[in-house]
């Protein structure tokens, strides 16, 4: 007869990290499909060799570092994934899977793994292969038939000589951009299912999409192009929501959306580059600490009495 | 119809119906009880009686001069085979009265019914109280007279009897309403006579639906009392958080419900009252839940406090599967236990058996600032600070991050899905800042006052 004998609460609910990580996977599928079906096999070749890359790296700098390999929770499959989201779908495979293990080595590993890395590990990744090879990294294609083409923020920015693809298009995904970025409707669907689980709140997506349309409505700029157009909808639902490098709080998750909205729009149109979406997010990374401080909660109780 | 919460809070399986559908049994005396002489908050008592005495059901057999204590009783008739350090259920060894039963099971000849109960003076009935060793029946067990003297500054305008029972599992204070809604509504007449208060609540969670009916239909003719349904969530059922709910005052950090002029009251502490009163009779017996899967059969007992939990279990026919925990009171806030060779004490709520398949010893992960446990707390604090820095046993940071404020209700650790010991980080930090207090006193450092 012995007793287990631990601190209360004796209960649990059943959701643990890795059911967390699963959540965001299978929220990440339907466009993961779509940019199967966009851009054909070679994207599901670049998703795979990512996620594999990301998840070789995670095992072999744990096995070096001696720590308790963690594979298995998932985590390091989402980096991969999410890296070869946010690439140009032309990308030699070797880059990509340099993409993935610097991704997890230099923004999670050594940092101290799952948990403590500051910045978020996939972004890390495009911003080193933005650096490293700027011209794969902004060689984007067509869809179905991946002729060499720009970017609708690309078209937009630079007033290029090409027709800018419809709100429908925009919308579905007909149109050249990252591999897992352009299908809003895709992506919105994935969105719904972290809702719906409650792995995300409302609060970064929201102030961050509300931001951008508003401040490009008020530079003269079109609205709802500046949402469907570029990396917006799979940076606010699924990057800048990452639970470890956003804040915590309701009122911090709003500073960090609202934050990074605007930074988004004065890259695209007072910056050198078409797009915001990525550099946003990993500056408000940065920020998130000091965001956290400032907006703990007020505490039960903390009221003065007269 | 809208329905009185607090912001925060969990909502885990309730698994009462294992038990709040059967009447409360009531078990035959034990042939032998343990009485712990500190069954409360507060000082411990010491013993009125000697080896080989012998006593019977109702005497007072321990008690001290402290302002904050409890007397003890007996709760068979029989003889004090010793007085030694026992196992409690709190934890550690506590000196007890071992007394072993002469089968008459006798009351004392002063235990003696007084329907005249209403004509005594506020000072009679809170030396009354005492005397009866009358505590909080909903798990802290602080003494009753203590709490029902309010300090002289302090105006009470609101009683509020507690009849949520948030915590899952439980279901005596579920079953009492149903079998005693008139005692209850007693009970909470003479606090309020007591205090001069003119308005009295009892809130009960809309989970049990039938104890609100049956309540809200005896305070019929009671135009000062009101039944009020309360949001089925836990903990709602915490004093700060039911306030909150029923009032939308919160108790000033560090504080008692004094500061917002409440007193909240245990349905069964109600019985109880009006039990010491009317039947002069002292806290010697409680009704506890005796459930879980580890347990045969599960069930409401009225059990004499001293019993040993081994002889209760019996009672509900015997453990069963492969017992991984058995604890005193709720899976929530609730003590494991070591071994079943404690007794119940006036505090027990319950008695819990869990097995194997339902406690799953998981390694803590890395916390990934999900955020939910921040969202969860119903004192508004940031647990995932207390893992933080917990784990590098940086208890100063802890207290500045209001660990102090924390009621351990367990809601941030159910939630975790790193499987964080939050609440044991919590509670030892708060052991580690009152010893290093206590030592800054001893050394001269700092002067021995509540500085809040």
């Amino acid at each position: 007869m012995a007793y287990i004998v631990s601190t209360s609460p004796h209960l649990k609910n059943t959701e643990t990290i890795s059911i967390v990580m699963r959540d965001v996977l299978i929220a990440l599928a339907p466009a993961s499909l779509a940019a199967v079906y966009f851009f054909g096999l070679p994207a599901l070749w670049l998703m795979l060799v990512s996620m594999v890359s990301a998840i070789a790296a995670e095992f072999i700098s744990a096995k070096i570092m001696k720590r308790e390999v963690t594979v298995s929770d998932g985590s390091a499959a989402i980096t991969g994934l999410l890296l070869a989201m946010v690439c140009p779908p032309g990308i030699p495979l070797w880059m990509i899977a340099i993409g993935a293990a610097v991704a997890i080595i230099l923004a999670k590993q050594v940092f101290g793994g799952l948990g403590y890395n500051p910045f978020n590990p996939a972004l890390v990744g495009r911003a080193v292969l933005m650096a490293s090879w700027p011209v794969a990294m902004t060689t984007w294609i067509t869809p179905f038939d991946a002729i060499t083409t720009a970017t609708p923020l690309a078209i937009a920015k630079f007033n290029l000589s090409q027709p800018l693809p419809s709100y429908w298009d925009l919308f579905l995904g007909n149109r050249a951009g990252s591999l897992g970025e352009t299908s809003a409707a895709a992506l919105l669907l994935g969105a719904a299912y972290l809702l719906y689980k409650k792995q995300i709140s409302w609060h970064i997506p929201v102030s961050f999409i509300a931001a951008v349309g508003l401040l490009s409505g008020i530079m003269g700029r079109d609205p709802l192009f500046n949402i469907l157009a570029g990396g917006l909808i799979l940076g606010a639902f699924f990057m800048a929501t990452d639970m470890v490098t956003s804040p915590m709080t309701g009122k911090g998750k709003i500073i960090f959306g609202g934050g990074c909205g605007i930074l988004t729009v004065l890259i695209r149109y007072k910056g050198g580059f078409p797009e915001g979406v990525c550099y946003s997010i990993l500056i408000f990374n940065m920020l998130t600490p000091l965001i956290d401080k400032y907006t703990m909660p007020q505490k039960f109780g903390k009221v003065k009495i007269s | 119809m809208k329905l009185f919460t607090f912001p925060g809070g969990i909502h885990p399986s309730g698994k009462k119906e294992l038990t709040c559908h059967q009447a409360v049994k009531v078990m035959p005396p034990p042939k032998m009880v343990v009485i712990p002489l500190l069954q409360h908050t507060g000082a411990i008592c010491e013993p009125l009686v000697q080896k080989g005495d012998k006593v019977k059901k109702g005497q007072k057999i321990g008690d001290s001069n402290s302002l904050i204590t409890a007397p003890v009783h007996a709760s068979l008739s029989g003889v004090v085979t010793d007085i030694r350090s026992y196992p409690h259920p709190l934890g550690n060894k506590v000196r007890s009265i071992i007394i072993e039963s002469d089968g008459l099971d006798q009351w004392a000849e002063d235990i003696k019914r007084d329907d005249n109960y209403f004509r005594l003076l506020p000072q009679e009935v809170r030396d009354k109280l005492r005397d009866k060793g009358l505590v909080g029946l909903g798990g802290a067990a602080f003494p009753t007279s203590v709490k029902l003297t309010p300090p002289a500054d302090k105006n009470i305008d609101v009683i509020i009897i507690n009849g949520c029972e948030c915590e899952p599992y439980l279901t005596c204070d579920h079953r009492l309403m149903l079998d005693n809604p008139r005692e209850i509504v007693e009970g909470l007449k003479i606090i309020m006579k007591l205090l001069d208060v003119g308005k009295g609540i009892i809130a009960i969670e809309d989970n049990k639906p039938e104890a609100i009916k049956l309540l809200s239909a005896t305070v019929k003719m009671e135009p000062n009392i009101e039944v009020v349904a309360v949001k089925t969530k836990y903990p709602q059922g915490a004093e700060k958080q039911l306030i909150k709910a029923l009032l939308k005052k919160e108790i000033p950090s560090g504080k008692l419900p004094f500061e917002v002029g409440v007193v909240v009251d245990n349905v069964g502490t109600a019985v109880a009252i009006y039990e010491a009163l009317r039947d002069n009779r002292p806290l010697i017996e409680r009704i506890i839940t005796v459930t879980g899967s580890g347990i045969k059969e599960p069930q409401n007992v009225k059990v004499r406090i001293g019993t040993l939990f081994s002889d209760v279990i019996a009672f509900c026919g015997g453990l069963q599967g492969d017992i991984a925990k058995v604890i005193m009171g709720g899976p929530m806030m609730g003590i494991a236990q070591y071994l079943l060779d404690v007794p119940v004490i006036k505090g027990t709520s319950g008695i819990l058996a869990l097995t194997a398949q339902e406690v799953k010893i998981v390694q803590a992960g890395p916390c990934i600032r999900c955020s939910k446990c921040i969202e969860s707390c119903p004192m508004n604090l940031t647990p995932y600070l207390y893992g933080l820095y917990g784990r590098r046993q940086e208890y100063e940071a802890m207290g500045k991050h209001n660990v102090a404020d924390c009621i351990e209700c367990g809601v941030c650790a159910y939630g975790c899905p790193a499987r964080i010991p939050l609440v044991q980080y919590a509670k030892w930090a708060k052991m580690e800042i009152a010893q290093a207090r206590k030592k800054k006193i001893e050394d001269g450092k700092i002067e021995k006052k509540d500085n809040r």
